[in-house]
């Protein structure tokens, strides 16, 4: 009964993106072929908008909820998106991905990202078993080590299961500023697919070295907190949209802050959380039509420092 | 866990404040009917707050020992632990209360609940009234529906605010009060973190608890 009333609302949701109202505007506005990037350690191809699911996918066993995380991820794979990303730590957003993967029937297009996030190395392949199951995933796309915790220990086994095919990627991830040294360390010493860090249109440490180094080393960036943890879009909501918008094909605040992101040629994906079908949706529409040079790029920092 | 300690407040707030007040509403919707129980508990302790004495002070101390082994199990251990990776050390916090109520029930003189007169007896009962009355009224008043209203033996906080009242006529030492004062801290960093408008409900019913009781104490020495 449950899931027939799930596969109900995610039909209504998919009748609603083939041109509703509230839709219709967000269609129209969707212009060109999605912008991948390629992983630098592979050449693998990756839309530059991922799915967080930090708070938001964390919904414990409420149905309601878990029907509309699913019409998230509906909504995020219909419309082209790829990397899925969650962590031990994030509560039930795990499980109520894998809810959502079972319900769409595991849809190949999938990128999985997860972390392994526990205090004792020995402990971390448990661990990383557990979140696997309840993805209900036969492997992992990308593991990554969660804030740097046990970081010696973990990497080794993640390095461990990718030479054993196990893993396909390996990364590491800090949302602290503070914690950018460490960080840079081991990318200067040790084998990574990607860092994960934090990067929007206020916080821009990571330019100064992070960025570069990852170019040099050939690591991706996956960038956590485009807005701010949702204070960005917040402090925006009533600004009207500055004429550049238009111009980068954007009818939202959200799809600026997320073009700026990932306009920067050294960002591999960008991983907005949302609990809304439509802003998922909406999100993904960043990813494609024109993107703002680096002039334009100065100005739209400018004008959010401005406006917030 | 040693993992927590790498974390700010806001770090560590998992969840946003829909799925948090959700969780009441799932809670009841999972439970109705017990409501009314919840709520016949409520005030049968009552009446033993405004009757006072030693048989009154040791039925009140049983009921609040249901009352926090009920929440500890069935909110923090079947609720909470399903968005809070914390929860299970609120759980072994609460059953911790719980036995110490138990074991304050047991004792033959301790429990002794005094009269409630004067104002400070008066601010017993008064915290009493808003812990079973007040907090279920938070939720229509905050626009959210009826069915997630936080109920006394169900919902921490009205649990913990109707312990502060007996605590305070109880004359109650310190050891009683410090776990309902760690999980006042508790819950007001997560609802402030929430932006929630009763935030400060919960402190300021401890403030005055607190307050009365420490006057109550200065008062007999002198």
């Amino acid at each position: 009964m449950k899931h027939s009333t799930e596969r109900r609302i995610l039909l209504h949701a998919m009748l609603a993106g083939a041109g509703s109202a509230v839709c219709g505007p967000l269609l129209a506005a969707a212009p060109g072929p999605l912008l991948t990037r390629p992983i630098p350690s592979s050449g693998e191809a990756l839309p530059v908008v991922g799915l967080g699911s930090w708070i938001t996918f964390n919904v414990g066993d409420d149905p309601a909820a878990r029907a509309r995380c699913t019409q998230v991820v509906q909504a995020f794979l219909a419309n082209g998106g790829r990397l899925i990303d969650s962590s031990p730590m994030y509560g039930s957003a795990q499980a109520v991905i894998g809810h959502a993967l079972g319900q769409l029937k595991h849809p190949q297009a999938l990128f999985s990202a997860d972390k392994v996030w526990i205090g004792s190395g020995a402990r971390g392949p448990a661990q990383i078993d557990s979140s696997r199951r309840l993805w209900g995933v036969p492997r992992f796309d990308l593991l990554q080590v969660h804030n740097l915790l046990a970081w010696e220990e973990h990497l080794r086994t993640l390095q461990q299961m990718k030479a054993e095919k196990r893993l396909r990627y390996v990364g590491i991830t800090t949302s602290e500023g503070r914690r950018h040294g460490e960080l840079i360390k081991i990318m200067e010493t040790r084998p990574l697919d990607f860092v994960q860090v934090s990067y929007n249109v206020l916080d821009r440490e990571i330019e100064a070295r992070i960025l570069p180094l990852a170019r040099e080393r050939k690591i991706g960036i996956i960038v956590n907190r485009p807005f701010r943890q949702g204070d960005l879009t917040q402090a925006l909501a009533n600004k009207p949209l500055p004429g550049w918008a238009a111009e980068i094909g954007c009818t939202s605040w959200a799809q600026a802050l997320l073009k700026f992101i990932v306009a920067e040629p050294g960002v591999s994906c960008a991983i907005p959380a949302t609990s809304n079908p439509l802003h998922a949706r909406e999100n993904m529409l960043a990813a494609r039509g024109p993107m703002p040079d680096a002039a334009l790029r100065r100005r739209i920092a400018a004008d959010v420092a401005r406006l917030t | 866990m040693s993992e927590w300690w790498t974390y700010r407040l806001s770090d560590l707030l998992m969840f946003s404040k829909a799925t948090y007040f959700r969780l009441f509403e799932l809670q009841n919707l999972a439970l109705w009917p017990f409501q009314l129980l919840a709520v016949g508990i409520g005030v049968a302790l009552l009446i033993c707050l405004v009757q006072g004495g030693a048989r009154a002070g040791r039925i009140a101390a049983l009921l609040l020992a249901l009352a926090w082994l009920h929440v500890a199990w069935n909110y923090f251990a079947q609720r909470y632990a399903t968005i809070n990776t914390g929860a299970p050390y609120f759980v072994l916090g609460f059953a911790l209360q719980a036995v110490l109520l138990f074991w304050l029930a047991s004792r033959k003189r301790e429990p002794r609940l005094a009269q409630p007169v004067g104002s400070l007896g008066r601010l017993g009962l008064i915290i009493a009234v808003i812990a079973l009355l007040g907090y279920p009224l938070l939720a229509p008043l905050s626009g959210r529906p009826w069915t997630g209203a936080e109920l006394f033996g169900l919902a921490p906080d009205p649990t913990v605010a109707l312990t502060f009242a007996a605590l305070l006529l109880w004359r109650s030492g310190l050891m009683l009060w410090i776990v309902p004062l760690l999980w006042c801290a508790i819950s007001t960093s997560t609802l402030v973190e929430l932006h929630a408008g009763q935030a400060w409900m919960l402190p300021i019913l401890a403030l005055l608890a607190m307050g009365a009781r420490l006057l109550t104490a200065v008062r007999s020495r002198g």
